[in-house]
């Protein structure tokens, strides 16, 4: 007899349809368990997804690096020395970092006791002035809705354009106007509008109301000189940020003779850092939902096992008559742990089904919103180590009713009235 | 067919004592013979009949089945020889309650492994032997006890067995009934098939062919009726 044989799941059906309203009842545990699992499972990875989304269009493996003030006296310098960087620093550290992708020097308007007024028409609005590198679109992406992205003819002939925000625009302009091919004015000097980006899904450093010029149309307009507000800075895919950071200020410090165990000095941010600790926090999670999962589904597989325990005694009798009729002990013990596998698996079934039915509402209500949750959902992975350890979890747990149902000699079955 | 050579047995009560209920049985029965064990509640016919059915294990003595000496048996082989050799039939029928009559009848042949629609027509042969076919479909609840214990005797019957053994088999019957399975037995036997009954019931005893009667676990006769 083998375990695919037609007449075998026929005995096992018919003993598990006898009291239909119990086995329902018995099943629930592992329904909610199954329903818990894979709702935790894919809530977390909505929320993983959720992130990503979030962070789409920054570069995970990039950072940021500013001058502040040093914190200890070195080399005849007092400390509480101010540190700014040129751009002589932008071909140094390209020249001498070779695990340097992309660096794109960066200024402010506003940062050095300039005041930045953005202005049209008489309407201002106060919006935040960047001189920038083409380059910056490839660290942290913008959406253009209209126009274009600064380019590099731009910077070559230091070019009055802007690209603004749509903040900016609301601001500056009435509904009917077309901000491209427009001027605004910036601190006196007139900037023509080439693009406008709009709210990202994401996380966006620069704001939404921002306006991008180019970096040496900046130098020319605002007479920053050679000086570079802060590099942003992206590493190739096959390094690390954090050693490529620390080996940048290893360069830097000594440059600006700056005390080698200063830490103030050089302010830095490591975005991927960001991004590690959301990939921790998600796996932390998903482990969570693992255990809290598992232990829920030993709790509704024990509960199966309990009420086949149940059974077994009531079926004393019947389990005498097939033992009397030519069946042997393993035959028995087959037929319940298959039925504790069978209920157990037919119940994870539902709790596949009813956990897809709770997915796929939270995506309705929370999939297309700010939230960071996004198509929440299992993987076949996922899916499958489950059924695995439900699998798993009743065939040793059915053993426990049915060894109880070995043990019964035919003799005493027989002998209950 | 059956031979018991000084065959005794005893269950242990407590921790020292023990209950010697057979004290030394010498039985043979050959093929083809009708044989009912006679004796009071307390005589020690059902252990002989668990001991013969291989329900139950003697302590000492031999023990031959069909030529075959019974000892050292696990549960296993037990039921395998249970399903070849031997045919049951209860007092309380003991049919599964949530069967029909056909599929309580063609249980012991899945134990042999044997294909559903096989299995189904054979049952049915015996169901119709026993005039029963017309009830094939129907639970155990739905039928009288008579026959409810002519299924159980067509379920012994299925496997073609050597033996038939029969406890009490008009225990929970009226004397009308009792008198039908009494005569299905005899039919069964008049086919070649050894029946070993057990009774104590003096009317059913009659109309067996020899009559075993056992006092306190030993044989006190051994006749053969008219």
């Amino acid at each position: 007899m083998n375990i695919f044989d037609r007449d075998l799941w026929r005995e096992i059906f018919s003993t598990l349809t006898k009291n239909m309203l119990r086995t329902i009842l018995t099943t629930l545990g592992v329904v909610f368990a199954i329903v818990i699992l894979i709702s935790l499972l894919g809530a977390t990875n909505g929320m993983k997804n959720g992130f990503d989304r979030l962070f789409a269009g920054t570069a995970t493996n990039s950072m940021f690096v500013w001058g502040q003030r040093t914190g200890k006296p070195y080399k005849g310098f007092e400390r509480g020395r101010r540190i700014s960087y040129t751009m002589d620093d932008v071909d140094m550290l390209r020249e001498q970092i070779k695990e340097i992708d992309i660096l794109s020097p960066r200024i402010q308007l506003g940062n050095y006791k300039q005041v930045s007024k953005v202005a049209r028409n008489g309407q201002t609005s106060g919006s935040a002035v960047f001189g920038d590198y083409p380059s910056i679109d490839k660290i942290s992406k913008k959406d253009l809705v209209e126009g274009r992205f600064l380019n590099q003819k731009d910077i070559e002939d230091r070019r009055k354009v802007a690209v603004i925000g749509n903040e900016t625009v609301k601001l500056l302009y009435k509904k009917d106007e077309e901000p491209i091919g427009s001027y605004i004015r910036i601190n006196d000097v007139y900037f023509q509008v080439v693009g406008v980006y709009k709210k990202k899904d994401g996380v966006n450093f620069d704001g939404q109301n921002a306006v991008f010029i180019p970096f040496t149309t900046f130098q020319k307009a605002f007479n920053s000189g050679n000086h570079v507000g802060w590099f942003a800075i992206s590493v190739k895919p096959q390094y690390k940020v954090a050693p490529v950071l620390s080996k940048i200020k290893k360069l830097l410090k000594r440059k600006y003779k700056i005390h080698p165990k200063d830490t103030r000095a050089i302010g830095s941010f490591d975005l991927s850092q960001i991004f590690t600790g959301i990939s921790a926090f998600t796996m932390v999670l998903q482990g969570f939902s693992y255990f809290i999962g598992l232990f829920t589904l030993l709790a509704g597989v024990i509960a199966i096992s309990n009420i086949l325990l149940i059974t077994v005694k009531e079926r004393t009798k019947e389990i005498g008559i097939r033992r009397a009729l030519g069946a042997t002990p393993k035959a028995i013990k087959r037929q319940i742990i298959l039925e504790a596998v069978v209920l157990t698996v037919f119940s994870g079934m539902i709790g596949f089904v009813a956990s897809i039915g709770i997915l796929t509402f939270l995506d309705n209500k929370f999939g297309h919103t700010e939230y960071p949750f996004v198509n929440p959902s299992v993987n076949l992975t996922q899916v499958f180590v489950s059924f695995i350890l439900m699998l798993l979890l009743s065939l040793l747990i059915g053993l426990i009713p049915a060894n109880k149902a070995v043990k019964i000699k035919p003799i005493e079955a027989l002998r209950e009235e | 067919m059956i031979k018991l050579v000084n065959l005794h047995k005893s269950y242990p009560i407590g921790k020292t004592d023990k209950l010697h209920v057979l004290k030394g049985i010498n039985l043979h029965i050959k093929e083809g013979e009708f044989v009912s064990i006679m004796g009071s509640s307390g005589s020690g016919k059902s252990t002989l009949l668990n001991i013969v059915g291989l329900l139950d294990s003697h302590d000492e003595g031999e023990y031959y089945l069909n030529g075959q000496k019974i000892e050292n048996l696990n549960e296993t082989k037990a039921a395998v020889l249970r399903n070849k050799f031997l045919g049951f039939v209860f007092q309380s029928f003991n049919l599964i309650s949530y069967k029909t009559a056909l599929e309580n009848v063609a249980l012991p042949l899945y134990y042999q492994g044997m294909k559903r629609k096989e299995r189904q027509k054979i049952a049915m042969e015996y169901l119709d032997k026993v005039g029963l076919k017309n009830w094939a479909n129907h639970l155990p609840s739905e039928l009288s006890g008579g026959q409810k214990q002519r299924v159980a005797i067509a379920r012994a019957l299925v496997t073609k067995p050597k033996v038939i053994l029969a406890d009490e088999p008009t225990g929970a019957l009226d004397s009308t009934t009792t008198d039908s399975v009494m005569e299905l037995l005899k039919e069964i036997n008049d086919e070649g098939m050894t029946v070993f009954v057990i009774t104590h019931e003096e009317e059913v005893a009659e109309q067996t062919k020899r009559i075993v009667r056992l006092k306190d676990g030993i044989i006190i006769s051994d006749e053969k009726t008219r």
